[in-house]
């Protein structure tokens, strides 16, 4: 087994098995721990596959950004004194068959299909998505930049308090 | 030799497991998370094409353009899910059922 394959059978195990408690964990803090090893797992995998804006993105953003606004969200709808921070599932049997039998069809077509091979070289990535965002792609970045004041406008009105409610 | 074969696979099963989350837990906040997990598997794919497949950037700038989508989608899900809460006071979506006659 050589390196490359043994680095990615970790990241690989650390990301789906933490996945899996995320879902599955009977208490909601413990899911929201596990979703922090999600997310460093599959920053690994992107430096794995030469991404390396994109793993740095994944930390600061995912790590730093979302998983802190989630704990507020578990904080804020739970009070911490409260020693019943236990969630339940639903239709467990169904929702296990469509979940298994997805992944059995997407893993199917991913190992039967003949992909297309033209491998890219690895090399530091940051440059050149500077270059495509302010060149090429310019459009989608300054209509995601809108999206991202829009996002932050509409969050403010939706949670603030009505004075006449 | 890990290929893009792998990667597919791996982002599949993580795939199965937001879907999984969506569907079973009654908690919003899991749900947003099993949406985060979702998401995550795409990018996974986008960026193990990027490196495999095609042989050029567009993958990977995809996938900050679904990072930046996510941190939209999870503040204002979010925002809803504490105001659900204020007004029901629980945070389990099946119990949000106002708009039913």
């Amino acid at each position: 087994m050589t390196a490359e394959a043994a680095v990615f059978w970790l990241f690989a195990i650390v990301t789906v098995g933490s996945a899996a408690v995320v879902v599955l964990s009977r208490t909601l803090i413990y899911s929201a721990f596990a979703l922090l090893f999600t997310f460093f797992g599959v920053a690994g995998l992107y430096v794995l596959l030469g991404a390396d804006f994109l793993a740095a993105t994944q930390l600061l953003i995912y790590v730093g950004g979302i998983l802190v606004l989630l704990l507020f969200g578990v904080m804020l709808t739970h009070k911490i004194y409260d020693l019943d921070l236990r969630t339940e599932t639903t239709q467990l049997a169904s929702g296990l068959i469509v979940a298994a039998g997805l992944f059995v069809i997407l893993a199917a077509t991913a190992v039967r299909t003949q992909w297309m091979s033209v491998p890219r070289t690895p090399a530091p990535t940051t440059a050149e998505i500077g270059r495509l965002f302010l060149g090429r792609y310019l459009l989608p970045f300054e209509a995601a930049s809108v999206l991202l004041l829009v996002a932050l406008l509409g969050a403010a009105m939706i949670v603030r308090r009505r004075r006449d409610a | 030799m890990i290929g893009l074969p792998h990667y597919l696979v791996l982002a599949a099963a993580l795939f199965s497991l937001g879907i999984l989350g969506l569907l079973t837990r009654r908690n919003a906040v899991i749900v947003l998370m099993s949406i985060e997990l979702i998401l995550n598997a795409a990018n996974v794919n986008l960026v193990a094409f990027s490196r495999y497949a095609t042989g050029n950037m567009d993958g990977q700038l995809f996938g900050v353009f679904v990072i930046v989508v996510a941190a939209a989608e999870v503040a204002v899900g979010l925002a809803i899910v504490l105001t659900l809460y204020r007004l029901r006071r629980t945070p389990n979506l099946d119990e949000a059922d106002i708009l039913k006659g």
